[in-house]
């Protein structure tokens, strides 16, 4: 087709529907949204808290209020009557400049919740198919196959199987069970493992084999990550949930363990249940992350032994996950497990629940290459925080965390290791003796290779 | 004048407080009665320990993270408004005029300390004017309206501050001293300055949803403050 043709047969885009983001900012003016709309003083003080306003040279542009300004603000006096170019714009300031890291949240004299303003600000310009490109694919793919990397219930149980074979040569009786009925953890994970990074798999079942524990994956449902959340879809957000929870309540299992990934617990352990509607605003099987099975495992019970002589010699600092630190009350077992995994520990300042946003998170680099430039530039505040420890390594438990801290160290040549708890775990720990595997097999394994290669090798 | 000082004095007072206590009691119950279906995350996961502790930090001067980042706004907020809700409740004239006509009175602070008050009342007050002026991300949020609240908020002092030491025309400034107090109470509960009562509500809110909610069995909230 030649491209004025092809342009003619794009369908043009509908008009924006402003009763239809009227009624998005209707359903949110509870109690919360009124007052929080009503009693911002204007004081500034957000400002301070924020990695876009502190990394843009104190941009006043770029202070979270003025943010809601320009995005919920903006809906919400022109009643929803905007063009789409001026719904564009709206996104840019509402995904653009926004991880909703709910820094902001911890500096306002009210406590009023910027972030989820923002949020309305969002869901009123997806409503209208105004957002960010890679989050409509995300949605797209949850809403035709269940996860967000459209990954086939086959691929998925193929790659457990794969890395299950892998991993047992590492360590005995290493096995992935799929749809272990009664088990106690059902195992749920970010699309990206299986799909770029299975080892991460193998490294989790690895572990969970040396603690003994009792565990599965399910066939389906086993997606715990929700960029619906990022683009504040409720609707689609709401699926990925439900398939866990549904997963998890189908095969009876305990809890559902999820692995070193931010957004999926803030989505799993506390929006789902609100948008699914359940009472008491609780996850239907209680949802438990990675870093506290961790930390029960080695700091807690004892159950995995670190070798004292494997421990990190590096000097190491942790980043805070905003959806596990701050939005999540993880941040004390992170340190904990981190001293017990390494001998040379500097925190970040600030750190805890103030630390800062790495940049990337929440869904932010998922949201596609055109948001790089900005990530790079808010995300000098972290730089700036790593390179003030002088660690050399840097333990990120959020897949965006880590990719984000690695995109920094090009950047701002950091010279830092990104590593996940994962990969420490397994280089230091203890492999009780009965799962160690037999030093024969691996001869014979190596002999059987030796004697593949040789043939060509027969003549000289 | 007189006629406008016997109403503003009577009827004008009246409606004042009346507007300003039925604005605000109605105002917060219909925020809690809306929350009931609305806002369930707060119901879900109230707690009065992290509720007020995070009400708490932040009425101290420098008790929040985010105030001691801005330490001499942080004491500056902090005095203005013990001036705002010490000097009129304590000041003497008040409680001869409460005790004169409603038969009671609250303790009368003496006249040389309610005179300093209110000159640090003032000097806070053109502070926060200067710096809504001067800093850049507050001027960027600052509209017209703002800049009125503060000053109809200060009116009430300079004015009193005036009638007191008799400079000027005394009765249009005690008639603007009634006027500005009365058009302040009135828009208390219409307008941002119903944080009077609200600070409470949005505080204990967000420190129980980032706190308590997040706190289980090993795991810590998050501390506001």
């Amino acid at each position: 087709m030649t491209e004025p043709a092809q342009k003619a047969a794009e369908p043009q885009p509908a008009p924006v529907d402003a009763a239809k983001i009227q009624a998005i900012l209707k359903s949110n003016q509870g109690a919360r949204m009124r007052m929080w709309l009503s009693i911002c003083s204007r004081c500034g003080l957000c400002a301070q808290s924020c990695l876009f306003y502190l990394a843009k040279d104190q941009d006043p542009k770029l202070s979270p209020a003025y943010k809601v300004r320009a995005s919920l603000g903006r809906l919400i006096r022109s009643r929803g009557r905007l063009s789409r170019a001026e719904l564009e714009e709206v996104k840019e300031v509402a995904w653009g400049q926004c991880t909703m890291c709910r820094r902001c949240t911890m500096f306002c004299p009210f406590g009023i919740d910027i972030a989820t303003m923002i949020g309305v600000a969002r869901a009123c310009c997806n409503s209208q198919g105004v957002l960010p490109d890679g989050l409509a694919a995300a949605k797209k793919n949850i809403q035709e196959s269940g996860n967000q990397m459209a990954m086939s219930t086959e691929d998925w149980i193929e790659t457990c199987e794969w890395m299950a074979e892998e991993y047992a040569e590492e360590t005995k009786g290493v096995v992935i069970p799929v749809d272990k009925k009664g088990a106690k953890y059902m195992y749920t994970v970010n699309p990206r493992e299986p799909m770029y990074y299975p080892q991460d798999l193998g490294m989790m079942a690895q572990i969970l084999t040396v603690a003994g524990e009792d565990w599965t994956v399910p066939s389906s449902g086993w997606d715990c990550t929700n960029l619906a959340m990022f683009a504040a879809d409720a609707a689609v957000a709401a699926i990925p949930v439900r398939n866990m929870y549904q997963a998890a309540q189908e095969l009876g299992v305990e809890q559902i363990l999820m692995t070193e990934c931010g957004h999926a617990y803030r989505s799993g352990a506390f929006e789902g249940p609100y948008w699914l509607g359940l009472p008491g605003g609780k996850p239907p099987v209680p949802v438990k992350h990675a870093v506290q099975l961790f930390w029960e495992y080695i700091v807690r019970d004892g159950r995995i032994k670190i070798d004292p002589a494997k421990r990190l010699k590096e000097p190491v600092t942790i980043q805070d996950p905003c959806n596990q630190s701050r939005n999540g009350g993880l941040q004390t077992m992170l340190r904990e497990l981190v001293h017990a995994l390494c001998e040379d520990f500097r925190d970040m300042n600030p750190n805890r629940e103030y630390n800062h946003c790495c940049g990337g998170g929440g869904g932010f680099i998922p949201m596609g290459s055109d948001y790089k430039r900005r990530r790079m530039e808010s995300g000098r505040i972290k730089a700036e925080q790593i390179k003030a420890t002088g660690a050399k390594v840097v333990i990120a438990s959020c897949h965006n965390c880590f990719d984000q801290i690695n995109d920094l160290n090009k950047e701002y040549e950091l010279g830092v290791k990104v590593v996940s708890f994962k990969d420490l775990i397994v280089e230091s720990m203890v492999i009780p003796p009965e799962l160690v595997p037999p030093p024969e097999e691996e001869a014979d394994a190596a002999g059987e290779d030796s004697a593949q290669e040789t043939p060509d090798q027969g003549g000289a | 004048m007189n006629q406008l000082y016997d109403f503003l004095s009577g009827p004008g007072a009246w409606i004042a407080f009346g507007v300003f206590l039925v604005g605000l009691a109605l105002r917060a119950a219909f925020l809690v009665g809306i929350s009931r279906f609305a806002d369930k995350v707060f119901w879900n996961h109230a707690d009065a320990g992290w509720g007020l502790r995070s009400i708490g930090h932040w009425l101290l001067p420098l008790g929040s993270r985010s105030l001691r980042g801005q330490p001499i706004f942080g004491a500056v907020v902090f005095l203005f408004h013990l001036c705002l809700l010490g000097v009129p409740v304590f000041l003497l004239a008040h409680n001869i005029l409460l005790e004169e006509n409603l038969g009671f009175s609250f303790w009368a602070m003496p006249e040389a300390l309610s005179d300093w008050l209110t000159v640090l009342a003032l000097a806070c007050g053109l502070f926060l004017l200067v710096r809504r002026l001067a800093r850049p991300e507050v001027r960027i949020l600052t509209t017209a309206w703002d800049y009125f609240l503060l000053l109809l908020t200060l009116a009430p002092f300079a004015t009193g501050f005036l009638a007191y030491h008799q400079w000027g025309d005394y009765d249009l400034i005690m008639v603007l001293h009634l006027l500005s107090a009365e058009v302040l109470l009135v828009v208390i509960p219409f307008s941002k300055l119903a944080h009077v009562v609200l600070f409470f509500f949005s505080r204990f809110f967000i420190g129980s949803e980032m706190g308590a909610r997040r706190q289980e069995d090993g795991r810590l909230g998050a501390r506001v403050w």
